[in-house]
């Protein structure tokens, strides 16, 4: 498959149904490395949807995705699953923290799952916390803290790994403006100083205007807003 | 804000606008009254820390601070707190007298007329939209596209300001988001409407 040069990632013709709605119904997508792209379309127009085959969490149907070169829909689940553990990170809407963990345990998470030493992994998650300005939450526990500051303890989390794309589903959308603000703030900061591509699902126009272009998803169709205007 | 009778078209939200509507004409005769209630100055000064704390992308005009000055004079909100050897208006210094006093707060009391940012023309355009059966949610793509576009470069410049400079920045983002939620909206509603219509 033709993707554009430098591109990341990459989607074509995706279709996706659960049952007889059509969650993606012929939709395109690409990014480049440092890119942050804003996804926006109504509800249920199928965003998540895309999200989570982009990022490979959910199979679609048919079409086509790439990463670095590689086609991700004829990867096993161990293979998937590796990769989003090593290449990937994640940021959702809410409750993605574990209740159990304290903060620093929380953002170190994704290195341990990689057989990071403990010390190690820690000292990295530290130095995150730190971008995110919430060092001072490492001995908390998830239920301990505001929303807004642990949605800066997941975003320390995404980041933690060094990932090369972040998936970001409504990362701002239970935070009052000035966290919306902050989130996005070093979100995009963090991942623009470490050439990640961010993947930004969002419906609010201030949000998206965080990003470098966007995207348009109706119907399971996608617009890709640049080539339009 | 400028307003046409056909209304304000986006293109209205620049930068150089805001930055003008930072201190509209009209109340810079409250404002320089507001610095002088923290002090007596001289028309220079007056001038100079307006110009740091408001002017930014436009300086006051020395010419515009003594014609101000001149009317609150004759109306006795200021008066002559001394003069400076050497003549010239800008060496008077001014004092705000109780009135004055009473002026700025009568002023900072007074909410400001909410403006009718919006545009009767996006509102035509998705009701004829729908009337000839063209689609409004592809309107309003266009549309927020065209919106996005200034609103990214606010975004920047809020990154790279000053504490005034993302006030200005946030107050131009929050009402164009508001444009688009209002487009949004009527687009549903509208749509909705015309369905009725057509049953
Ligand atoms: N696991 C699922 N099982 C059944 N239907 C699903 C599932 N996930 C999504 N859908 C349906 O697919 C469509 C697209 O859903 P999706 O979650 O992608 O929308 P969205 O654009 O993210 O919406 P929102 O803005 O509300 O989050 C919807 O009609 C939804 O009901
Ligand atoms: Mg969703």
């Amino acid at each position: 498959m033709m993707t554009p040069a430098g591109t990341l990632l990459a989607a074509t013709d995706l279709r996706k149904a659960f049952g007889t709605t059509k969650a993606l119904d012929g939709a395109e997508f690409s990014i480049h490395p440092g890119e942050v792209v804003a996804v926006m379309g109504p509800s249920g127009s199928g965003k998540s949807t895309l999200l989570h085959c982009l990022a490979g969490i959910v199979p679609p149907d048919s079409g086509s995705i790439t990463y670095a070169g590689r086609e991700l829909t004829s990867l096993n689940d161990a293979e998937r699953s590796a990769l989003r553990r090593t290449e990937f990170g994640f940021v959702f809407q809410f409750g993605q923290l574990v209740p159990e963990l304290t903060c620093v345990e929380n953002v170190a998470l994704p290195l341990r799952l990689t057989g990071v030493k403990r010390k190690e992994a820690e000292r990295t998650a530290l130095h995150w916390m730190e971008q995110l300005q919430v060092e001072e939450l490492v001995a908390k526990r998830p239920g301990e803290i505001s929303g807004g500051q642990g949605q800066r303890v997941a975003v320390a989390r995404a980041l933690v790994t060094a990932p090369r794309v972040i998936f970001a589903d409504e990362p701002t959308g239970a935070l009052d403006s000035l966290n919306g603000e902050l989130v996005m703030q070093l979100l995009t900061e963090a991942a623009r100083s470490a050439n990640a591509a961010v993947v930004l699902v969002t419906h609010e126009t201030r949000v998206a205007a965080y990003s470098d272009r966007e995207i348009v998803v109706r119907d399971g169709k996608s617009r890709d807003m640049e080539r339009i205007v | 804000m400028p307003q046409s009778p056909e209304g304000i078209r986006p293109a209205i939200y620049t930068l150089s606008v805001y930055t003008q509507c930072r201190v509209a004409d009209m109340s810079i005769g409250h404002t320089l009254l507001g610095l002088l209630e923290a002090g007596p100055r001289h028309g220079y000064d007056l001038k100079r820390t307006f110009d740091e704390k408001f002017g930014h992308d436009r300086p006051l005009a020395y010419g515009q601070v003594y014609s101000t000055m001149s009317r609150l004079l004759k109306n006795g909100l200021v008066e002559v707190d001394g003069v400076e050897s050497g003549g010239g208006p800008e060496r008077k210094r001014y004092a705000i007298t109780d009135a004055g006093i009473t002026d700025v707060g009568a002023w900072l009391s007074q909410p400001e007329k909410p403006e009718p940012y919006l545009h009767s023309t996006l509102y035509t355009k998705v009701v004829l939209a729908l009337l000839t059966g063209r689609r409004a949610d592809e309107l309003l793509d266009t549309q927020r596209a065209e919106h996005l576009r200034l609103m990214r470069i606010l975004t920047q410049r809020k990154r790279k300001g000053d504490i005034a400079d993302q006030l200005v920045c946030d107050h131009a983002l929050f009402h164009l988001e508001a444009d688009l939620r209002w487009l949004e909206l009527t687009a549903a509603r509208l749509d909705q409407l015309a369905r009725e219509v057509r049953r």
